[in-house]
Formats: structure tokens, sequence, C-alpha cells
């Protein structure tokens, strides 16, 4: 374990963040390295299981390792301790200070440490979980600034969807950001609800992480069938918004197909037992995005449905 | 004076949010104020409170001039207020960095455009907000580097300094970045505290507002001049930093002269009470910044100093 920068804190303890550097066996393979990188966002755990499940695979086989992984599961290690998404005491979300300052305060000096010891990487993976609020499917976010360059890296992740789009999650001021404009291609992946772990998900994203291993040359061992992902821009993804405050109740599962006036879930009363607005897919697609926390004021995001896709 | 409903929104269990806004004089839209939009920031609120008593006594003696609104809107954030949160809501997000805002999006977004469809026709702009790092500033008005920022208008606050900062990408969101770019002549005052009230502060940005409008030739007022502003850039503050983690023991307030090298503030050891380390300037200066919090860690800001600037 490799300490990536620590800073002394207020009272008896020092923040610390710590890279795991796995070497290959033969000192010929070391010219190629991964970093997966999770944790900026405290509430955000989906990122942990993936870490998890890459050193545990990557040990398990080491002969099979022809690269350096770096995994740097906990960026924002306060945040994650107390299931904030913001960095604790300051109040501020990591994800919009980078590339930091080498002489700044506490928390810029870590993100220009952190890019500092991600540069020179061939290859970044910044893992990321939805918000407490929504169930996301799988998926890698580009920016449309680096979304060419990035197209053929994502396209291997196994993902279910990869979305070419404007929020704030692959815009400047951000890890993957600051790393791509550095030349490391960092794509953002995006999956699962806040402060929970979809198993199902992660195995499904590491499953990706090992198949561009062995696309750039670092993996030998065996990888699983991948799967294409629906490419995606704004265009193509309807949002559903609440029209009325209330309690959600979702009458769909997440990930699944729906078809023109199917249900989608309402928004119910629990003073009067009434429903005030059912929500219903205008069109035919994939209900990628679906609300988990209940309670929603007007303008709520409810579900993204994907449109022109067939259905598998 | 009259109150007018700037943005309502339904809670499921609670009083609706209603952002109230408080109107002086009619005719064009001359100058908006603008009060809290962080659930702590208590001084702000109290400075438009103030200012709202002021102008209603300004418009019973008819010193609102002719043709010219003021509106006042002392707290946008009430809900956190309330819940002694500084963001609102369960997703916990600053409505200071959601401007414009869209009519069509989650609540955050949608009360910033509910307020600003409403502030945005104004001529002149006045914020007060905070800062992010806990402490207290000198009195002064901070602008972003837009290209339609104005320091010389700025100058007529009077109050002691104009700080105009480049903005970064995530500046772009704020209420004084989007309302330059709708043309509004827009300042954020800074009035010392945040959390708690301070009255002398107060009653200097109070009388900075009423000085401006003043100028302006929106009120008829008399008052005392002011400073003439010193403006200052951002990056020409010189940043003093914590070497170590400790308590914090402040031995200069903001506003005093410091000469190079004298002692600042003390950082002692929290478990056995020893000073650790000894803050000393590193430049002549005034100090614009002063971290308040007993407690500060490693390479958190201190202070900040106007480098070589004397009283």
């Amino acid at each position: 374990m490799e300490t990536v920068v620590e800073i002394e804190l207020a009272v008896g303890e020092k923040l610390s963040v710590k890279r795991n550097r796995i070497m290959p066996l033969k000192a010929e393979d070391k010219g190629k390295r991964i970093s997966i990188v999770s944790g900026i966002h405290g509430d955000e755990l989906e990122g942990q299981y993936v870490c998890y499940e890459v050193a545990r695979r990557v040990s398990e086989h080491p002969d099979k390792l022809h690269g350096i992984v770096d995994i740097y599961p906990a960026l924002n290690p306060m945040g994650l301790e107390t299931a904030q998404r913001f960095v604790p005491n300051l109040n501020v979300d990591m994800n919009s200070i980078f590339p930091g300052k080498k002489d700044g305060n506490m928390i810029e000096r870590v993100a220009a440490a952190v890019v500092e010891s991600i540069a020179g990487s061939d290859v970044c993976i910044d893992v990321h979980a939805s918000d407490r609020s929504v169930k996301e499917i799988p998926q890698v976010r580009l920016s449309e600034t680096f979304a060419q360059r990035l197209l053929p890296y994502a396209k291997l992740m196994n993902v279910d969807m990869i979305w070419m789009n404007a929020t704030a999650t692959v815009h400047e001021s951000t890890l993957a950001y600051s790393m791509n404009l550095l030349g490391v291609p960092t794509l953002v992946v995006e999956m699962g609800l806040g402060m929970r772990i979809t198993r199902s998900f992660g195995n499904q994203v590491t499953e990706g992480i090992f198949n561009l291993m062995k696309e750039i040359g670092i993996w030998s061992g065996e990888v699983k069938q991948t799967q294409f992902p629906v490419v995606s821009t704004d265009g193509e993804v309807e949002f559903i918004r609440a029209k009325e405050e209330g309690v959600f109740l979702p009458c769909i599962a997440h990930n699944h197909y729906v078809h023109e006036g199917d249900l989608i879930g309402q928004i119910v009363d629990s003073y009067t037992g009434k429903t005030k607005q059912e929500i219903r897919a205008k069109k035919d697609g994939l209900i990628f995005t679906l609300r988990e926390y209940p309670l929603v004021y007007k303008g709520a995001l409810l579900a993204r449905i994907l449109m022109d896709i067939e259905h598998m | 004076m009259f109150i007018r409903e700037i943005y309502t929104m339904k809670t499921s269990f609670r009083q609706e949010m209603m952002i109230k806004g408080y109107s002086f004089g009619k005719g064009s839209k001359a100058a908006c104020i603008l009060g809290s939009s962080r659930g702590n920031e208590i001084q702000q609120m109290y400075v438009c409170s103030q200012l709202v008593r002021a102008l209603k006594e300004l418009e019973a003696n008819n010193c609102i001039n002719s043709n010219k609104e003021i509106l006042v809107i002392p707290v946008i954030n009430n809900t956190s207020m309330n819940e002694g949160k500084r963001f609102f809501g369960e997703s916990n997000l600053d409505i200071n960095r959601n401007f414009p805002g869209r009519e069509n999006a989650d609540a955050v977004s949608r009360i910033a455009d509910g307020v600003f469809q409403v502030i945005k026709e104004y001529s002149y702009g006045m914020q007060f907000t905070s800062f992010y790092l806990q402490g207290e500033f000198v009195p002064h008005v901070r602008m972003m580097e837009t290209g339609y920022q104005n320091a010389s208008l700025a100058n007529l606050f009077g109050l002691p300094y104009v700080l105009v900062k480049k903005p970064l990408p995530i500046d772009t969101a704020t209420l004084n970045y989007n309302w330059q770019s709708e043309m509004t002549a827009a300042f954020s005052v800074y009035a010392n505290q945040t959390e708690r009230i301070d009255e002398d502060s107060a009653r200097q940005a109070v009388a900075a507002v009423l000085r401006f409008l003043k100028r302006m030739g929106i009120i008829k007022y008399e008052s005392h001049s002011g400073y003439i502003s010193h403006v200052i850039m951002e990056e020409e503050l010189c940043d003093v930093k914590a070497g170590t983690g400790g308590i914090f023991r402040r031995l200069v307030k903001t506003g005093e002269d410091v000469r190079y090298k004298a002692a600042m503030a003390e950082i002692l050891d929290p478990y056995e009470g020893a000073v650790k380390e000894i803050i000393t300037a590193p430049t002549d200066g005034i100090v614009f910044f002063s971290h308040t919090n007993p407690l500060i860690g490693q390479f958190d800001t201190a202070y900040q100093l106007i480098h070589r600037l004397h009283e």
C-alpha cells in the first residue's frame, strides 16, 4: 500500500489517500498501467466492490498480469467514512476542484497529488454510483470534448449504455476532465444507487475492466463474453419528472423495457390515500434510471427512458 | 412597500416554501438586493431585514425616486435555515451553485430559476453571500471577472475594498456570474460574518447599499461618503497557511495591519496544549480574511493578506 498524500487534520488524525499498486511478475511487463479510482463522492459505494473484485482477480492470477494495476478506492476517505457526498467540514464537492493546487488548501493539495499520481497511466476508470435518489444501469458517461477519443475504450467496458451528455459528472473541474486533458484516457462509470452496492452491476463492470485490460495488453487471463452498449446522446433520452409533490411508488422494475402507455409509477398522498399523478411512458424504451428515494418535490427526476432501441 | 410572492414550492409534509420579496417604489426595475441563499447565512438575512426596515422608512418619507423600483429578497432558502443546514433538502445542493436554474428540473434548479426569472431584469443586483471557508472578511464588494464587471461602479458602495475574482468553472453557476451575463451590474457584498450576527458590519453593509442606491439616483438619502475603495485582484492576495493541525489561537484580526515576520497566530497541540507552531506574516499587509474556527488543519488558510498595503 502506498500513500499518495497525507495531511494532518486538526485533532489526532491524518487524512491519507492510498493506492494499492499491483505489479506484474515479469520486469518486462511493467510498461503499461491502468488506474481504477473511486470514492470521490463519499455516498457512492458501488466502486468499492469493483475495486475489490479487480484486486482479488488480479491477485489470484498474477501470472496473467502484464502491466501495473493501481487501485484507489477512497479519494475522499472522510466522506466515505461518514456517508457524505462532499468533503466533510469544507462541504466542497471534491469533483469540482480538479486538477487541484500543489500549494492550495487541504483538499486542493489532495486533488493535485491524486492527479500527479494517476498521470502517466494508459487508461483510468473513475467508478461512481448514482446518488441516493435514483438507480442507474451500468453506463459510461463521456463529455463531448473527448468522446471520439474515448469511445473505443468505453465500448470495451461491458456496460449497458454509453451516454454522451452534458452532465456535471464529466465536465471541467472533474477528475476525468483533468486526466483527459493531461492525455490519460479516463472513463466515468456510473451505476447502481448511492449508499448501496449492486453486486451484479459491479460484476458486469469488473468484467468490462478486464476486457479493456486484455485489449490494451495488460491482462492475458480469462474474460467472459462482454456485451455491446447502446451509444446514446441526450436527444434519445426521455426525462420523466414529478408534476406533483408527494410519495413516489414505482410500478415497474428498474432496467426493464416499457411500451408507450405502460404505468411507470404513481405519486400518492399519504394523508388522503389519493393518487396525485400517474406516470406513464410516452414512448417505448428502456427504463435505465428509476427513482428509489420516494419523497419528491415537483420537478424531481422519476425515471429516464432510453428510446429508439430494440427490445432484446 | 408591498410584499410579492417570488416563488412558491409545495412540500408533502411541511408548509409551502415561499420566497418573499419586498418591493419599494414604482417604475423601472432599478435595483434588487438578495439575502441568504444558504441555510447558515444568518448575517446576510439580518442585513437584508435591516435594509427592508430602512427602505420602508425612506419610502414613507417619499425618498424613493420616481420611476425607480427596488426589490429586496431577504431569504431564498428559509427551509434550510429552519433545519440548521447550509444546503437545500435531501439532495443537499447549493442553490447558489445552480443558477440560472431550469423550470423543468429538480427542486434546487427550479428555485434558482424561479428567483432568477424575477431578478434578472433589474439594472443593479446586490447579493449578500458567504464564503465556503469558515472565517471573517473585511467588508468588501466582490465581483467575477466576466468581461461585463465594472469595478468602478463597485467603488460607489464606499466599502474599503473591491475584490475581482477570475471565475473557475464551478463559479459559472453562481448568481453573480449569471446576473452579469444578463447584463445586470452584479455585486456580491461580504458583511464579515455568516452564522452569527455582527451588528457593526451589518450597519456598515446597510449603509453601503443605501449609499450605492443614492449614488445611482434611486433614493434620496444623506450619507457619509464612505471609503474610496481599494481594488484588489483575488490572485494578488497572499495566502497564509497553517503548517500543522491543531487548536487555532488567533493573534490578529481582520483589518489589522501586520508587519513581515510578525506573529499572527499560534497553533496548539490539541492534547497537550503546547504551542506547535507560530504562524508569522510572510509579508507586510492588511488582514483581509481570517480563519475563525478554533480548530485548524494542516494547509488550511489561516489568513489572507493584502500584500504591502498599509492602513
